[in-house]
């Protein structure tokens, strides 16, 4: 009679743990671990992103035009025909002598491939440097879509990379069809403001110039963000763009208009300021993602480093707008690859029908055994419980996510975890008829079942872990379940249940019964 | 209480020609519906677009059908979804666009049928629906890899031959049965299937573990008889786990929801199948594949003799005798 085995303690104390984190879980209460339910089962929106990457190289080559264009004017070097094209800069210098000064400037632009023809200068990224920008492009959308859905106000927003484009991004807890589009919108607001300059000299044959002759002298045409028909002949290379931008605010004009209010960084303020100060009587066109929201006269100077955008915003917009601008650009646009979108109520409708599953499938197991081993059977029993309580306890401490293919793991783990003892319970009657004492049936039982329960439960393991490796989302939930079940049953089927008998083994052992303790005739 | 008598040794190698017979059929049927009919490949793998919706009233499928067809969505399939109130439109094709919601145009299209609620709206692309099934394919693949490695290690080859080739008869009859009442093959059922070769491994395994071990206990040198002797004492352990399985998986399949529907189906045909090759198809394999009892006593007692005289010199060494 060893009632403190080695064995019991240690399943009495994986009760004890199983008990105590599973706990939390259960009573949902706001301490301690909990598990974390997946999207499936409490509703939300999972979305996975790819990153246009090239738009970023693109947009990397515009901002060096912008500075070569800011340099000359500053420097008062003689340039002609800056151009930009999606992967070259290029322009003619028209002093000779002012080369030595330019190469001074571009050896300041790191990642330049330059190559000059006489006076003309064409710039290329190399490709080190596009693979950098790329890169870099992929976690900086990372980064601003974070912080705009952390203003946002949603609970839990996870945002991940994944790959070399890919971005998933995961709202839980959004409820409603409006919330969702809302926070979509946020997500894929590309944000970009620029500050161009009007092309006076041209601006009124802007209806009759087609896209490439505009683009012939150095210009865009661009539409109002009210009314397409109204167009805008811009200088493609903007004076500034979003990169400057610190802080936005949403504030009222004197029509009580929802307006965005801007602040410039100090290197911003100063390009600002010299172009306003230069360009008195021109218009400044300010485009917000390629439309034009209004296109003031310059009175005077502007130093200070603010702007305003104006242009019909609602007040929602108006916020959502700041808020995208306030957390910055998106450096390239974003597509849409993957989206998965679960209401609550469907959620929880799983959690439901899932939940009825586990109980009708507990009662079905523990009604077998008990029927088919009576006592054996309910010592089975016990461990098969206990087994459950330690899958929900790991993985609230690990903070794993319980997904609707999680929850089938945990209902086909019932169904197999007392496989074990039914392998062990055979092999101890079969002792038994064979007439061995009942310390021995029940030692050699263990000792006997114990290679083919390794070998089978193993290959489980393994085909779980490729699942979990090659897996996404809800299928690695799935995954993770049953290797914590097979785990757990190690320790509570083969474990627990021998502490049991090696407590009982003297109560057994006197029994003449035998049929009560393994069903056995 | 018991299913089996336990003493009792069944014939099952004496008949296992008609048992290969029987399963070559369901076999072959398999493969000429899958060949014919083909799978239903869902959206996971397919990319496309999936829209749930529940009325509160019955829903109305033919006037969702006739607004739907004067819409871009004229290729969309309507069926319902567990309950009358509650309908699946499939879509073909995906829009890469984010604040374009095709859930969102559906819900207005769809407004003059009725109040309804969009339940879920599941959209993948191209991209991700290649990814997908390349990494579906690799996980397979790799599982079979990794098991015949393990088995091969732990028994013998022809062990492990046996068993993947009892797990193939399994994967093929499941697959044949997904293909004939035209389950919707997605991750969730790569994720059954995947878990059927587990368990089916699981359920061989503890069969060929019994054969390894009368092998080298048991004085029979006739390997019909011997492996019925196995299969006889291990029938008891493989009904009564399968029957616990079968029933929580059937509960799962009655009572999980419509879409754990397609999982639970794929696991129960699995585990039948599965208990049914276990027991009659993977140990006749291994009969037919000749393996040799003779053979492997002479290899395992000249393995125990190179670990005794290892043992020996160890203790010698010890001693300091040498």
């Amino acid at each position: 009679m060893k009632i403190f085995n080695y064995r019991l303690v240690i399943f009495a104390l994986s009760i004890i743990f199983g008990v105590a984190f599973a706990i939390p879980s259960f009573m949902q209460t706001d301490s301690g671990k909990k598990i974390s339910l997946g999207l499936d089962l409490q509703g939300g929106l999972h979305m996975r992103l790819g990153v246009n990457t090239n738009e970023a190289v693109t947009s990397k080559i515009k901002t060096i035009a912008t500075s070569i264009k800011y340099y000359a004017d500053d420097e008062d070097l003689l340039i002609d025909g800056l151009s930009i094209d999606n992967e070259s800069v290029s322009f003619t210098i028209l002093d000779k002598d002012e080369i030595p000064k330019m190469d001074e400037m571009l050896k300041q632009i790191k990642g330049l491939d330059i190559s000059k023809d006489e006076l003309s200068y064409t710039l290329k990224l190399t490709a080190a440097d596009i693979a950098k920008t790329e890169d870099l492009a992929v976690s900086q959308a990372v980064e601003t879509i974070r912080n705009r859905l952390d203003q946002f106000g949603l609970a839990e927003p996870s945002v991940v990379r994944q790959g070399a484009t890919d971005i998933v991004v995961e709202l839980p807890g959004i409820k409603t069809l409006a919330e969702e589009k809302a926070a979509r919108e946020l997500i894929s607001k590309p944000a970009k403001l620029e500050l161009m300059e009007v092309d006076e000299q041209r601006a009124d044959q802007v209806y009759t110039l087609s896209r490439s002759q505009a683009s012939e002298y150095g210009d865009i045409i661009l539409e109002d963000t009210k009314d397409a028909n109204t167009k805008y002949l811009v200088k493609e290379i903007p004076i500034l763009n979003g990169s400057q931008v610190i802080d936005a605010q949403v504030a009222f004009d004197q029509s009580n208009q929802a307006i965005i209010n801007f602040t410039l960084n100090s290197t911003g303020a100063r390009i600002f300021g010299d172009f306003t100060g230069k360009s008195i009587g021109k218009r400044l066109a300010v485009v917000l993602d390629g439309k034009v929201y209004s296109a003031p006269n310059i009175r005077e100077r502007i130093g200070g480093g603010s702007g305003q955008i104006s242009g019909g915003f609602t007040l929602v917009e108006a916020g959502n707008v700041a808020i995208a601008l306030r957390s910055g650009a998106l450096p390239a646009s974003v597509n849409l690859l993957e989206k998965r979108s679960v209401g609550p109520s469907l959620g929880a409708d799983s959690i439901k029908a899932s939940l009825i599953a586990l109980i009708s499938g507990l009662a079905i197991v523990f009604f077998f055994m008990i029927v088919y081993y009576r006592r054996a059977g309910v010592i089975a029993n016990i461990a098969l419980i206990t087994n459950i309580f330690i899958i929900i306890s790991v993985m609230a401490m690990f903070g794993a996510t319980l997904t609707l293919p999680g929850m089938a793991g945990i209902v086909l783990t019932v169904g197999m975890a007392v496989d074990s003892n039914v392998i062990i319970n055979e092999r101890i009657r079969e002792l038994l008829k064979s007439g061995v004492s009942v310390t021995k049936a029940i030692e050699d039982g263990y000792s006997n079942a114990m290679r083919a329960i390794l070998d089978a439960n193993v290959t489980t393991l393994l085909v779980a872990v490729i699942l979990y490796a090659y897996g996404t989302g809800p299928i690695k939930g799935f995954a993770v379940t049953i290797s914590i079940g097979i785990l757990a049953s190690m320790l509570t089927a083969i474990l627990g249940t021998h502490g049991i008998y090696e407590a009982l083994l003297g109560k057994i052992s006197k029994d003449k019964d035998l049929k009560k303790w393994f069903g056995v005739n | 209480m018991e299913f089996f008598k336990s003493d009792k040794i069944y014939n099952f190698m004496g008949k296992r020609l008609p048992f290969l017979g029987f399963s070559s059929l369901l076999i072959i049927a398999s493969i000429v519906l899958l060949l014919t009919k083909g799978v239903n490949f869902g959206i996971d793998f397919e990319g496309g677009t999936i829209v749930q919706a529940k009325y509160e009233q019955k829903a109305p499928v033919n006037q969702i059908r006739d607004i739907l067809k004067q819409t871009d969505y004229k290729n969309a399939t309507i069926t319902e979804f567990g309950s009358a109130e509650e309908v699946i439109i499939r879509i073909t094709g995906s829009s890469s666009s984010i604040t374009n919601d095709i859930g969102d145009e559906i819900h207005k299209i769809l407004k003059p049928t009725g109040n309804f609620e969009i339940r879920r709206v599941d959209i993948v692309g191209p991209k991700v629906g290649g990814e997908l099934r390349e990494k579906g394919l690799m996980a397979f693949g790799l599982s079979l890899i990794v098991i015949l490695a393990y088995v091969s290690f732990r028994f013998e080859w022809r062990f492990a031959i046996a068993s993947i080739l009892a797990l193939a008869h399994d994967i093929i009859i499941a697959l044949g049965a997904i293909s004939l009442f035209s389950i919707e093959v997605n991750l969730d059922i790569l994720a059954a299937v995947l878990t059927l070769l587990g368990y089916s491994l699981n359920d061989t395994i503890i069969v060929f573990d019994r054969v390894r071990e009368s092998v080298q206990s048991s004085k029979e040198d006739v390997l019909e008889k011997l492996v019925n002797e196995s299969v006889s004492k291990t029938l008891s352990r493989t009904t009564l786990t399968s029957l616990t399985t079968f029933f929580v998986v059937a509960t799962l399949y009655i009572f999980g929801g419509e879409i754990i529907n397609g999982f639970a189906f794929t696991m129960l045909v699995g585990i039948i199948v599965g208990t049914y090759s276990s027991i009659f198809v993977a140990s006749s394999f291994l009969v037919q594949l000749k393996f040799s009892i003779n053979d492997f006593r002479t290899k395992e007692a000249s393995k125990l003799k190179r670990q005794k005289e290892k043992d020996k010199m160890r203790a010698m060494y010890e001693q300091g005798t040498i």
